[in-house]
């Protein structure tokens, strides 16, 4: 366990240490976030009210993460690194909890701006929408990196990911969203910890599949 | 160490590989040829375990940790150093005393001068180098090796040359070539691939 763990922390360290290099990433995922919150700003007609700011959050965290994901394995397909993991002696599974701890750490990142940016543009976040955003966040990295080294093998990778994504993000949405402005808002963070636990458990056991040819 | 029988490779309905076999015994060292799309790296990727067959059957004896592979591409990172890039893939292979290990391959290979510098400022050869550093760092049983005089200069060339001479009997060679008589005095097989 310890040298699973080793393996991990060694991949996602891995993964910081080339954003922090080549920048490719998170200035992107900020800037997109930002703009669309501004976008959102102007467009969202006065009094629409709490619901439709919260879904306004969720459509830029989602598509921010999505523009994240689709840039995650682009430092494994140059040079064909993907092939040189996929050979070493670690539990394949290990490469995609590497993975996915690199693009929540992004993700995490982003929003430490973005949501006192949302709070300024719109209105503040109580503790139940932050707990939901931090929940989706495991969700949306553990589905997201495995279905973006799935798109990472085709030449129309671009139009895969959003495609196979978007579809499996709705539940963290409506969870998100639900935790936001239900009055009972444990019932939905109670959802998307399951989320996550079935998804993380489905992503850690297929992936070896996934990565064999 | 590698038996096949009757191999295949399908890409679609695009048949890549048709019926081969091959009998490479541990300390053998097998020099595939043939003309460009013949199924040269087809078959050292199947070999590798980086590919499935689509008929046949193939044995392998190490398991996939004590393979070393040299592909047409570098498996390397581009925006980390030779340091880092080895360094990555002496934890993932576990490698004992790996900073020595590391610091040994890069004198070797006559990169440890540019040990700190970044991939992408490497010339072609000093990446072809360093991926010969990577597939030999963890030491490996069996070496599957694509084209490894690719990028070479002369002296690289002549270090892997000594390199392949100092290994071969202790090691299993596969070796891809479009020139086989450079390796002709080190190998034991052949294999010409129509």
């Amino acid at each position: 366990m310890t040298g699973y763990l080793a393996d991990v922390a060694t991949l996602a360290r891995k993964d910081l240490r080339l954003e922090l290099r080549a920048r490719d990433t998170l200035p992107a995922m900020l800037l997109f976030v930002l703009s669309t919150f501004v976008v959102f700003h102007f467009a969202l007609p006065q009094g629409s009210g709490e619901n439709a700011a919260q879904g306004l959050l969720w459509v830029a965290l989602v598509f921010t993460a999505l523009l994240g994901l689709a840039r995650s394995w682009a430092p494994e397909r140059e040079g064909g690194v993907f092939d040189g993991l996929v050979l070493a002696p670690c539990d394949r599974s290990a490469i995609w909890l590497g993975k996915a701890a690199a693009v929540l750490v992004f993700l995490v990142a982003i929003e430490v701006v973005a949501l006192p940016a949302f709070a300024l543009f719109f209105e503040p976040l109580d503790g139940a929408a932050v707990a939901g955003v931090a929940l989706a966040n495991v969700g949306i990295c553990a589905v997201g990196t495995m279905l973006a080294a799935m798109a990472a093998a085709s030449r129309t990778r671009e139009l895969i990911l959003p495609l196979l994504f978007l579809p499996l993000a709705i539940p963290l949405v409506v969870g998100g969203v639900g935790s936001a402005i239900s009055p009972e808002p444990g019932r939905y963070l109670l959802f998307l910890a399951l989320y996550d636990a079935v998804f993380a458990i489905i992503c850690w056991a297929t992936f070896e599949y996934v990565v064999t040819e | 160490m590698i038996q096949a029988r009757g191999l295949q490779k399908r890409y679609g309905s695009k048949r890549v590989l048709r019926g081969v076999d091959l009998d490479l015994p541990r300390g053998g060292f097998l020099v595939v040829s043939g003309p460009n799309g013949s199924g040269k790296t087809t078959l050292l990727r199947l070999c590798a375990g980086l590919a499935l067959p689509s008929g046949g059957t193939l044995a392998i004896e190490p398991e996939r940790g004590r393979i070393g592979y040299l592909g047409h591409e570098s498996l390397l990172y581009r925006d980390l150093t030779a340091l880092e890039n080895l360094d990555l893939y002496g934890r993932l292979y576990r490698v004992p005393e790996r900073r020595e290990r590391i610091g040994m391959l890069l004198g070797r290979f006559g990169l440890w001068d540019a040990r700190n510098e970044r991939v992408s400022t490497f010339s072609r050869g000093m990446v072809q180098r360093l991926a010969l550093c990577r597939a030999f760092l963890h030491d490996p049983d069996l070496l599957v090796l694509d084209e490894p005089f690719t990028a070479l200069d002369g002296e690289g060339a002549e270090l892997l040359d000594r390199e392949l001479a100092t290994l071969s009997g202790e090691r299993t060679f596969l070796v891809a070539t479009h020139d086989p008589h450079r390796l002709a005095p080190l190998a034991s097989e052949r294999l010409a691939l129509a």
